[in-house]
């Protein structure tokens, strides 16, 4: 289990948090403009990173926010948060 | 070849079974092969011998990082079964049951295939039409399966806690009786030997670092030990699909997930078929050792770390001991984690790519042991003749952009 630090409410166990899986998949802004082949990179395509992986996390069963988290899918060594909008750590990929 | 037999046994039992062949050899990888297969698992495996016993294309390397049959074929809980909803599904996963039933004799290795049914529980009265749906669609497609009461599986399984008084009674159950288990390093084993008779190379400790690619065609890989050209490569490598896919430059719908098996100290006989149950979510069975095989569900995070959460495991228990409480005083022996591809709609991935002669095989999330031989006939088949087979071309990458998804998650019978 991880131990993940929420920035609103510190260190609690992962079972507290919901995954959102990858950060900054942005929504298209004209998504009528749209190719199919761009819809299905925007909809399936993932980058699923081996290493320091960006990622959104909620905390479910805590404060109820949502915030970022940069991981080590290797190694699960503690993941630096952040919250959207304010500084966020560097991920690979 | 040495053919296995009751009389090779006898003849080596006298030489006090020191004068055995290695079933398979161990050599250095060419400069250049017609076909390179990135993936030494189950499926790669398999891939490279139905290359060569049904396309006659033997000039061919797998080339695997670690050990064969190391990642997920050795970690898996082993379970064989078809009974999958749609058409598409029924396709590939009974084609591999089918190879499954003959692979024993046609490998001449012993893959101890027991088909002693696989039965999937139903908790309440949606569970029970769901059920009836996807029971009348499989058999639609003229696979094996039935409906049994609650008497009927207390009978099968007297073990199984049939009272109404449980949080989620079993009110019914689908059974497969084709399906079962294999001894999935047999499977390995049987088609490494296979494919090295035929002239494959295993190459062990083999790293692929980079797919090189020259003006939109592959031309073969960069590996620890050295650059490897290849006509066409077949990438099958369960887990890691996204990072061979990223050094051809492709993106995939996949997202890596850790999934846990366990095995509980060796009993005696108790369980004779394999109970999964979707809503509670438990899957077991018994080895021939004694010992419960037990699956859990994927840890909700990407990763590549090949180990899960103990919260997982402690989730899987209850609902274990809460169908089979006989079960609660059994210690585990030992638990372990692979790493799972999944797809958006929980079918795998066989197809070629927008890489000339760069095929990708993936996405079989938790269920791909059951799909080994299949699997690596229908990939062998889109290698060879550059196009897939009927059985495969509805899992093509292009799917993610047509929209024709093939939802399995209900057949999945794993949460994820």
């Amino acid at each position: 289990m991880l131990l993940i630090h929420c920035p609103y409410c510190g260190p609690r166990d992962e079972t507290e948090f919901g995954y959102g899986g990858e950060a900054d998949i942005a929504r298209p802004l004209e998504p009528e403009a749209l190719s199919d082949a761009e819809w299905a990179d925007y909809v399936f395509m993932r980058t699923n990173t081996r290493g320091r992986f960006k990622e959104q996390w909620v905390h479910s069963h805590g404060c109820g926010r949502w915030f970022t988290m940069v991981r080590n899918t290797v190694t699960h060594e503690r993941g630096e948060t952040g919250v959207f909008g304010g500084v966020e750590p560097e991920a690979d990929g | 070849m040495q053919r296995y037999s009751i009389f090779s046994l006898a003849r080596n039992a006298l030489t006090g079974h020191r004068n055995w062949p290695q079933a398979w050899r161990s050599p250095a990888p060419k400069p250049e092969y017609d076909v390179v297969i990135v993936g030494g698992g189950g499926h790669g495996l398999a891939t490279a011998y139905y290359l060569a016993a049904e396309h006659g294309i033997s000039n061919v390397a797998v080339l695997e990082k670690g050990w064969i049959g190391g990642g997920n074929t050795g970690r898996n809980t082993t379970i064989i079964r078809s009974n999958y909803l749609w058409d598409e599904s029924a396709a590939i996963y009974e084609k591999s049951l089918q190879l499954y039933e003959g692979l024993s004799r046609e490998l001449n290795f012993n893959i101890m295939l027991s088909q002693r049914g696989v039965l999937n529980l139903a908790h309440n009265e949606h569970d029970l039409k769901e059920m009836s749906r996807r029971v009348r669609a499989i058999r639609g497609n003229g696979v094996d399966s039935e409906i049994l009461s609650p008497a009927e599986i207390e009978k099968l399984v007297p073990a199984i806690n049939i009272s109404r008084d449980l949080r989620y009674p079993i009110l019914g159950a689908s059974l497969q009786r084709r399906g079962g288990v294999a001894r999935h390093d047999a499977v390995a084993w049987g088609f490494a030997r296979g494919a090295d008779d035929r002239g494959v190379d295993i190459v062990q400790n083999c790293e692929v670092t980079g797919i090189t690619r020259q003006g939109g065609r592959v031309t073969g890989v960069e590996t620890t030990l050295g650059p490897v050209k290849a006509g066409k490569v077949g990438v099958v490598v369960a887990g890691h699909a996204s990072v061979l896919a990223e050094m051809a430059g492709l993106r995939l719908p996949i997202d890596s997930h850790p999934l846990q098996a366990m095995v509980s100290e060796p009993i005696k006989p108790v369980l004779d078929c394999v109970v999964m149950s979707n809503a509670v979510h438990v899957y077991v069975s018994q080895s021939d050792k004694g010992e419960l095989v037990i699956g859990a569900g994927i840890d909700s995070f990407n990763s590549y770390a090949q180990r899960g959460s103990w919260h997982v495991i402690e989730g899987q228990m209850g609902a274990l001991v809460e169908l089979f409480p006989i079960f609660s005083r059994l210690r585990l022996m030992r638990s372990w984690g692979g790493i799972v591809d999944t797809c958006p709609d929980a079918s795998p991935i066989l197809s070629k790519t927008p890489v000339d002669g760069l095929y990708f095989n993936c996405g079989w999330g938790t269920g791909g042991f059951k799909a080994t031989p299949g699997s690596g006939w229908a990939f062998a088949h889109t290698i060879a003749r550059d196009e897939p087979h009927p059985i495969n071309a509805a899992f093509s990458l292009d799917r993610f952009t047509t929209g024709a998804l093939i939802d399995e998650h209900g057949a999945a019978a794993v949460a994820h």
